[in-house]
């Protein structure tokens, strides 16, 4: 077993989550046309702590919701099907709003593409805009994140783990050798 | 879970026990998504896209017929419907030489309905692709099993330890048989009413209660399930009269008295009125039937999603 390295503590973690929501706001002067999507799992608790933080920044109830990608992914034909679908639960009309799709670990961009087709397919938002915890960079389409949390170097074949008290237990991300 | 559909890659379905209770709770869990994406403006993702799923049925369908053909295109498959009555099974074509022409124009599934049981399993030893069992003779309707037991999840939030009642044409029923396979492995219990005549022999060993009553078959039920009585397949009298039938065995208002106050009623359809089951009962608030056909869209959405989605191993 390898060794991991800490890239962001607990700590850093609620830090980095609020200088996002300020990004945010400044970037959205209206708050009230921002919805904010989670991608199945890890985005979706990092959404609703971002709108929880554009709450306190701005008084605005921001809604958020969940968006699973599992039919729309490009790998289906090498991975085989998926039983463990999540539920896509947004409960506003995204038509003419801002969308933020959040998630917790930029890689090739491929799953940001399913995003962003999913999201089509149950509306028109006005823009679309990306928010990510991390950005490990090897993209392998031109997906560009409007909101970094922290820009990490990372190898191809290292893995980057992020952990969330809402489905781990607790703050962490770490990025692990040779995965 | 990963191993468990990497396995059924270049499966088939022909029968319940062909799946896992463990592949059985995915596809419910994929199959309620589905739903959802049919009740959307869009109703599609491109899951399937490239995908082609040819249906080659030998008997009359309305519902599973067109329901794979709405799973399959709310999927972006194509999805080509043959029936044998414009088919040149007319000119005689025997099933082994459509099912290899079929395959020949390499499909990835083929949905196969047969009044011989095991027919679609012997397209499935013939077919190199995926073949799945659209209802064959008395023996075995997968989906429609799969479904309802979506239909009874959905309602009553798990299967275990519910009373179900399966009433009318045991003898010639397929649904029968795959709803009890299906129930039973998930720990309901299962009740069969008919008249002795429309009772397959044996039918006890399959790990269900038996009675010839209709009102102790519905008492303090959860679910109660009626069939069609099937004149197609009977060859003798089985009973005097459909009207006769219909005075011991209908499901009227009055027999559903002596059910729990939540029961849920269910049919795999075509009803007839007035002969198993009473217009009122049919059209009443503990009615499912035309939840049970919703179901069949997204059911056979997960049905097609696991066969055909990825490649074969």
């Amino acid at each position: 077993m390898t060794a991991a390295k800490t890239v962001l503590s607990a700590q850093e973690i609620g830090r980095t989550l609020a200088r996002m929501a300020h990004e945010i706001t400044e970037k959205n002067p209206d708050c009230s046309q921002i919805i904010l999507v989670g991608i199945i799992t890890r985005g979706v608790p990092l959404a609703r702590r971002l709108a929880d933080k554009i709450k306190t920044i701005t008084g605005v109830d921001v809604p958020h919701g969940s968006l699973d990608i599992t039919f729309y992914r490009d790998d289906i034909q090498s991975k085989g099907p998926d039983l463990n679908a999540g539920r896509t639960d947004i409960n506003h009309d995204i038509n003419g709003k801002t969308l933020i799709l959040v998630d917790d670990v930029l890689f090739t961009g491929r799953s940001i593409r399913a995003a962003i087709d999913a999201v089509m397919d149950i509306g028109r938002p006005g823009r679309i805009q990306l928010a990510v915890l991390l950005d490990r960079g090897h993209r392998e389409l031109p997906i560009r994140p409007d909101y970094i949390g922290k820009n990490i170097p990372t190898a191809r074949g290292e893995r980057v783990r992020v952990k969330l008290s809402e489905t781990d237990g607790e703050d962490h991300a770490s990025v692990v050798e040779g995965g | 879970m990963d191993t468990v559909e990497k396995k059924f890659r270049g499966r088939h379905l022909l029968k319940i026990s062909d799946l896992t209770a463990d592949e059985i709770m995915g596809l419910l869990n994929t199959a309620y998504k589905f739903k959802d994406v049919s009740e959307r403006e869009i109703k599609k993702v491109p899951t399937l896209r490239g995908k082609t799923i040819v249906s080659l049925f030998y008997e009359a369908s309305t519902r599973t017929r067109t329901s794979f053909e709405i799973a399959g295109k709310r999927l972006s498959a194509d999805v080509i419907n043959i029936s044998t009555s414009s088919s040149s099974v007319t000119k005689g074509e025997t099933f082994k030489d459509t099912v290899l022409n079929i395959a020949a124009m390499k499909p990835d599934a083929i949905v196969v309905r047969h009044p011989s049981p095991g027919a679609p399993a012997y397209a499935a030893r013939i077919a190199g692709c995926s073949v799945i069992n659209g209802g064959d003779g008395a023996n075995a309707h997968p989906t429609q099993a799969l479904l309802d037991l979506m239909t009874i999840h959905e309602k009553k939030g798990g299967v275990e330890d519910l009373k179900v009642a399966i009433v009318g044409d045991i003898l010639h029923s397929r649904v029968a048989r795959s709803n009890i396979n299906a129930l039973k492995m998930f720990g309901a219990e299962v009740t069969v009413c008919a008249p002795p005549t429309l009772l397959p022999h044996g039918v006890g060993a399959l790990g269900v209660k038996v009675t010839h009553n209709i009102h102790e078959a519905v008492a303090d039920k959860d679910v109660v399930m009626m069939l069609r009585i099937q004149t197609e397949r009977m060859q003798q009298g089985l009973f005097p009269s459909l009207r006769e039938y219909s005075e011991h065995f209908c499901l009227s208002a009055k027999v559903l008295k002596s059910a729990r106050p939540d029961v849920l009623i269910m049919h795999p359809g075509p009803i007839n009125r007035g002969v198993e089951i009473a217009s009122d009962v049919a059209d009443g608030p503990y009615s499912l039937i035309l939840s049970q056909v919703t179901h069949g869209v997204a059911m056979r959405m997960a049905v097609l999603y696991l066969l055909c989605g990825g490649a074969e191993s």
